[in-house]
């Protein structure tokens, strides 16, 4: 059943599979910037900071194991974005893949939307089993063939086909703004979202999008924050919510003008001042925003926690979940590695009980809304035996270390999980480290 | 309010740190990002925020030592028998006991303790109220008597005073809102950074023998030195540890000049000569927009 349970005290997560080069010297390219199950969970896409976008298919369950989910394996790689050049700014625009994200399946093709700082593209996935060669009077490409070539008859005969990926418009218009933020929701409309505006664009108009959301402000000197990402309300098509690097979310309805700048709800919690900091603005800008796939809620993800809100609650969210507070008394050397900067994603599992996000050390973490429990897990080649059960890991903060448990000053900042993905209907999910893709399944009964 | 923990040591070191991460933003594949610039201008707000707050509580109590080191020296001078009758070892001690009150004033919170006042310059610690030297307290650091005993000819310059490795003296920039004078203060040592004034008395023209147990103040003309702009800075700052007590007083007076510099927004980023001259309160509480000038310059 999509999700039974969910409950972190009832789950055992096992591996399943590990994608991905297995040698330590990580190739830049090889960095894995997104993760995005489709709507079904049957395809599992990656996109890289090579510009290359990756989709795995999950095998149709095998009736030796009905129990046990089938496994993902490569069913396209495509190059979907190349380094560029703008030359009016004297900038170099990178390939890697920002966002990915299906749209909802019409027929039995799949679209996916994938961008880089400049260009959404629209990618099509089509199948066709089979496909019939050996026209006499056309040539492969379709063209007639002179009559008085043919000396010979012969019967066409159906083939199997390659799967094509293309792009039905050859791509959409470079935007001009860099592109941070992509929400799909109909197959009609998609959101994309820069530091400072939101538009909309309709798929089938690819030379032109509406601006419906602006923050930049007359004086750039008074610029005090930026969008950080977008999403689309997933029932309720005319509603969208944006993030800001103040830690606040906007809802913003668009039936209601055609510029949103005015919101029509605003989501912050006052700050505790008894944390206040020199790093208190980092902290607390958002890094990610999901709806709940109820629409009801929706979770938000700064540096050190998730919090869920209630969409009829604006004061404060009705949840908090830390992450990490251990790393509160570090933020110094955290910032002079950079490392404060990281944007860790969050995501729901299929019936909105338990939400997970990544951490540090390989470490990801869920957080049980029901039964207000939390694990934090660990990703690595050392427990990637088959099925394995996956042993809950702990960070100690305290002056003893117990036995098993890590210390702060332990962990591996270098290795960070910035994206996961829930299967939307299972308990799979898809864990990236810095280059591979690690896939875990509730352990079968 | 920014947490107490965080002094302003770490401040000169965080807009050091933060300066440099936006020079080299310049240079990322992809071009400066804006939300990470953003947020590493908070950084340097708060910081700076910080750190003019402790220099203002540094001139606050360089301002109350000097008055109460004037009564003192009223008080002295209407028994002009007793500094006649007065052994040298007291007059040393005193000395000393000058530049551990003075020392201490310097915000090295490690001395507050060590000060060892002694006759009058008891008086000035029970004005601040440090805890009073019993009767035959013991010997002043020789570090301080060193420091504090130096003649007055030759003046010698700043940079060629031995570090004497004492880790017990902090260094402490002290801003004077009326010349407009950074000074800063080494091992219980006073050196002038900014030659931009030229009235750089600094007391040492209105000082007069009877005033012998003020402390003297070196007088560093750092003529031969260029003050830094802002490219020095930043290879300096490049090259800084991060922790506090490995900076020299050069950093901390281009520190300084980096705040001025901001303080007054992108003009200053072209004429910093006339920014060394502006270095006051109003300067130093300018707009919050300043730094996003700044970054937004590069």
């Amino acid at each position: 059943m999509a999700g039974a349970g969910g409950g972190t005290s009832d789950v055992q997560w096992c591996f399943s599979q590990v994608k991905g080069a297995i040698d330590d010297d990580v190739a830049e390219a090889d960095i894995i910037s997104t993760v995005e199950f489709n709507h079904s969970g049957e395809l599992l896409a990656t996109g890289d900071k090579g510009g290359r976008v990756v989709i795995f298919q999950q095998e149709p369950e095998s009736k030796n194991q009905p129990q046990c989910r089938g496994e993902y394996n490569v069913y396209s790689t495509f190059q979907s974005h190349e380094p560029e050049f703008d030359y009016l700014k004297s900038l170099e625009i990178e390939e890697k893949i920002n966002k990915i994200r299906w749209l909802p399946q019409k027929n039995a093709a799949q679209f996916l939307l994938s961008t880089n700082d400049k260009t959404i593209k629209l990618w099509k996935i089509s199948e066709r089993d089979k496909r019939p060669e050996g026209y006499n009077l056309k040539e492969e490409d379709g063209r007639y063939r002179d009559l008085n070539t043919v000396t010979t008859l012969r019967v066409p005969v159906f083939r199997p086909m390659d799967l094509m990926v293309g792009s039905p418009s050859g791509g959409v218009a470079p935007p001009p703004i860099l592109v941070n933020s992509i929400s799909s929701h109909a197959r009609w409309a998609d959101l994309s979202a820069s530091d400072l505006r939101i538009n909309l664009w309709n798929l089938e108009i690819t030379d032109r999008s509406f601006n419906i959301v602006d923050i930049k402000p007359a004086n750039m000197e008074e610029l005090t924050e930026v969008i950080t990402a977008v999403e689309f309300h997933p029932n309720q098509c005319n509603t969208f919510v944006y993030s800001s690097s103040k830690g606040t979310i906007r809802l913003c309805d668009m039936r209601a003008s055609a510029l949103c700048d005015k919101h029509a709800k605003q989501f912050e919690e006052p700050e505790d001042p008894n944390n206040r900091s020199f790093f208190s603005e980092i902290i607390s800008s958002i890094s990610d925003v999901k709806f709940s796939h109820s629409g009801r809620y929706m979770m938000t993800r700064d540096y050190l926690s998730v919090k869920i809100w209630d969409l009829n609650m604006e004061s404060r969210p009705v949840e908090t979940y830390q992450v990490h507070e251990y790393l509160r008394s570090k933020l110094c050397s955290l910032y002079e590695n950079d490392c404060i900067f990281d944007k860790f994603e969050c995501c729901w599992n299929g019936n909105d009980s338990v939400v997970m996000t990544g951490s540090y050390n390989n470490f990801f973490r869920m957080f049980d809304r029901g039964y207000r429990q939390d694990v934090t897990l660990e990703a690595s080649r050392e427990n990637s035996k088959p099925r394995s059960v996956l042993k809950p890991r702990k960070v100690s903060t305290g002056g003893k270390r117990k036995k098993d448990e890590i210390s702060v000053d332990s962990l591996d900042f270098n290795k960070k999980i910035l994206h996961t993905a829930w299967h939307p209907l299972d308990n799979i999910i898809a864990v990236a480290t810095t280059n591979n893709l690690y896939i875990f399944q509730e352990k079968p009964n | 309010m920014i947490h107490t923990m965080e002094c302003a040591a770490d401040a000169q070191s965080l807009i050091s740190i933060s300066l440099m991460k936006i020079h080299n933003s310049r240079t990322q594949r992809g071009g400066i990002k804006l939300h990470k610039n953003l947020l590493v201008s908070y950084v340097l707000r708060n910081a700076r925020q910080v750190y003019v707050k402790e220099k203002y509580a540094e001139i606050y109590r360089m301002q109350q030592y000097e008055e109460v080191m004037t009564v003192c020296n009223e008080i002295q001078e209407l028994n002009p028998l007793d500094l006649d009758a007065e052994d040298a070892g007291d007059e040393e001690q005193a000395r000393a006991a000058c530049c551990g009150e003075e020392a201490s004033l310097c915000g090295s919170a490690c001395h507050r303790g060590a000060a060892q006042p002694a006759a009058h310059a008891r008086t000035a610690s029970a004005l601040f109220g440090c805890s009073p030297l019993e009767d035959g307290g013991k010997e002043p650091d020789p570090s301080y008597y060193r420091s504090c005993c130096m003649e007055a000819a030759p003046v010698p310059h700043c940079d060629q005073f031995p570090a004497n490795g004492s880790t017990h003296c902090n260094i402490t920039t002290v801003l004077d809102l009326d010349t407009h004078v950074v000074t800063t203060v080494e091992n219980g040592y006073l050196h002038q950074d900014c030659c931009c004034c030229d009235a750089l008395q600094c007391g040492q023209g209105a000082q007069s023998p009877a005033k012998k147990r003020k402390v003297e103040f070196g007088f560093c003309t750092s003529d031969g030195e260029e003050v830094s702009d802002l490219t020095s800075a930043r290879k300096r700052a490049k090259r800084e540890d991060c922790s506090y007590f490995h900076l020299d007083y050069t950093d901390t007076s281009n520190i300084s000049n980096l705040i001025s510099i901001f303080g007054s927004g992108f003009t200053g980023l072209l004429s910093r000569q006339a920014d060394l001259e502006q270095i006051c309160s109003k300067q130093v509480l300018a707009s919050l927009g300043a730094w996003t000038r700044a970054i937004v310059a590069f």
